[in-house]
């Protein structure tokens, strides 16, 4: 295949180890441009990786350049990174800026890796929460509004601008070897603080799974919005047993002791405004991103929970 | 051996533990279903369960059997005596019935996910918040569940409004319909006894929280059970005006209300 034959994509975020395995799995077919907000990486002589904030005008010069087929965005900074405001410029100008240049620039097809924390955790949440589901994590915190908005913003282009094919993806908890979230944090402590009597239900999925969901949802133009997670669920409490977490109970009545706990110890792995996913479920149904994409994960919880319980003493 | 094997030969029979992995549940890899249920603590609950439901209550169970093997169900009961001890007790008769057991599942109050441990405990024995989408859910999924049509109207009345029907929604119904899912009536005669109240002191309640703050006296009385199931019942999902909803709910509440009647005539003393 000549050179000009392959798909030019742009990834975003490539400091993560999501982005670094998603393109792993793309570098031998695709031409790749990698960017980050926060730092340069190295990905080899093949790959041209930047350091660009989306929001400067030298960002535009990359879309001039390498004349992109798509774009996978993967850099939303998580809610436990910077502060609200620079999360803010980052997650929901950042990538409106990179959608109208998407847009400009005539490109294809589009990835958006979002969270199912826009969900938000509410004691009413019924369990396999659809796609259509309302997005309550705005009310419950502000630290969540940007991941939100985010997705508002993907959603205002998936239908004002069709021809982008935007597939925004809203996988649980992404989890595995070189994952830098809050919960792969806890996992792999430890110690590891419980709210007292609360042992929500949660569904985990392997880093090298969500890699595969993402370059499959990127091979196949099929415009939505996809929960992404296995049919399988394990109790809070009972996967940090599985991890080797000693749990550390968080008095949780009335709400506002465990909120005045974690204010003061500000942990960046147990936030306050995430309290609320380690006391109610979210548990998401991803059965139509299955279907629809052809897509099963392949590491079942035991090896996710064995790699952690085998790793507490980072080498 | 751990304690907690050790434990467990002790509390779980292990007739019982066979039965529970005999029935097939949707799970994953490590016992859960997405709702919470987990198969290894409904082996505790039912333990714990059979001595109440045997010594304590007393249960008399007729017409179990009415309820299909297979396939999408709705129990629907009359609620009463302040706890859901009746939810527990007609999962019970049925978890236990000696062919083809199934593990229902039961809608709760929307209160109980926010209680701590209370909530996780009553999701590990396959309770599940009563939301229309849990319901329909798991229907979807083909599993019996247990709707108290009257909900807190039911649980919360007074012993002086003992075996008057409140209002039964038509949330159920709709389900039903939509899910070709069989409906089996149930008369729960007995529980209306284990908690008699007097008074339900409203302020409290709202300040607590909870539905209802009843005036009692702080103990469970062992009042004998009776359960009969009745025959089950089918609707069609044609498109119907909520009018005739209403009456396919009045027909099951008139069933509901027959078997009830049945029990009080059965009925030899209150305790």
């Amino acid at each position: 295949m000549s050179k000009q034959q392959r798909p030019r994509i742009l990834v975003t975020g490539v400091a993560g180890a999501l982005a670094q395995q998603v393109i792993d799995r793309l570098r031998d077919h695709c031409d790749l441009v990698a960017v980050d907000f926060r730092e340069q990486v190295y990905l080899g002589d093949d790959i041209p990786s930047y350091c660009i904030d989306f929001n400067k005008r030298v960002f535009e010069d990359l879309f001039r350049r390498y004349k992109f087929d798509g774009v996978i965005h993967l850099g939303r900074i998580m809610s436990s990174q910077l502060t609200r405001m620079r999360r803010y410029n980052a997650n929901v100008l950042g990538t409106q800026k990179l959608l109208d240049l998407s847009h400009k620039y005539g490109i294809r097809r589009v990835v958006v890796l979002s969270t199912f924390h826009v969900y938000g955790a509410v004691a009413y949440n019924p369990a396999l929460i659809d796609e259509e589901a309302p997005l309550k994590s705005v009310g419950l915190s502000a630290d969540l509004v940007d991941s939100v908005e985010l997705e508002n913003l993907a959603n205002i282009y998936l239908w004002r601008y069709p021809e982008l094919n935007i597939t925004i993806l809203r996988p649980c908890n992404i989890v595995g070897p070189g994952v830098r979230n809050s919960i792969s944090t806890l996992l792999a402590s430890e110690r590891a603080p419980v709210l007292a009597g609360f042992s929500p239900m949660m569904q985990f999925i392997h880093i090298d799974d969500m890699a595969d969901a993402i370059v499959l949802a990127y091979n196949k133009t099929q415009r939505g919005v996809f929960n992404v997670a296995p049919e399988d669920w394990v109790a809070y409490q009972h996967a940090l047993k599985l991890c080797g977490c000693q749990r550390l109970p968080i008095p949780s009545v009335p709400p506002i002791v465990p909120r005045l706990i974690l204010r003061t110890l500000n942990l960046r792995s147990f936030p306050s405004y995430l309290m609320h996913f380690f006391k109610y479920p979210v548990v998401i149904d991803g059965r139509a991103f299955g279907k629809e994409f052809g897509f099963t994960p392949r590491r079942p919880l035991k090896e996710i929970f064995r790699f952690y319980r085998e790793n507490k003493k980072p080498v | 051996m751990s304690l907690a094997s050790i434990l467990k030969s002790k509390l779980v029979p292990a007739e019982l533990s066979e039965q529970i992995n005999r029935i097939r549940k949707p799970i994953g890899s490590l016992g859960y279903d997405p709702w919470g249920y987990n198969n290894e603590a409904i082996k505790y609950g039912l333990s714990l369960t059979r001595h109440v439901y045997e010594k304590y209550f007393r249960v008399e169970a007729s017409g179990v059997e009415h309820i299909p093997a297979e396939g999408p169900v709705l129990i629907i009961a009359n609620h009463s005596g302040q706890l859901p001890i009746d939810g527990l007790l007609i999962g019970y008769a049925l978890a236990s019935r000696k062919e083809k057991p199934r593990i229902p599942r039961a809608m709760i109050e929307r209160f109980f996910p926010t209680v701590p441990y209370l909530g996780n405990l009553l999701n590990e024995v396959g309770a599940v918040l009563g939301d229309p989408t849990n319901c329909a859910k798991m229907l979807a999924n083909n599993e019996a569940v247990i709707v108290f049509p009257e909900g807190v109207r039911g649980s919360g009345k007074l012993y002086q409004d003992r075996y008057q029907l409140k209002r039964f929604g038509n949330g159920f119904m709709h389900l039903a319909m939509k899910y070709k899912a069989t409906i089996v009536p149930v008369g729960v005669v007995g529980c209306e006894e284990t908690i008699p109240a007097i008074a339900n002191i409203k302020p409290l309640a709202k300040a607590l929280g909870v539905p209802y703050a009843p005036v009692a006296l702080p103990v469970i009385l062992p009042a004998k059970v009776h359960l009969n199931f009745g025959p089950p019942m089918f609707f069609d999902d044609r498109e119907i005006p909520e009018e005739q909803v209403t009456e396919r709910v009045e027909q099951v509440k008139g069933e509901i209300s027959k078997l009830i009647d049945k029990g009080l005539s059965e009925r030899k003393r209150l305790f």
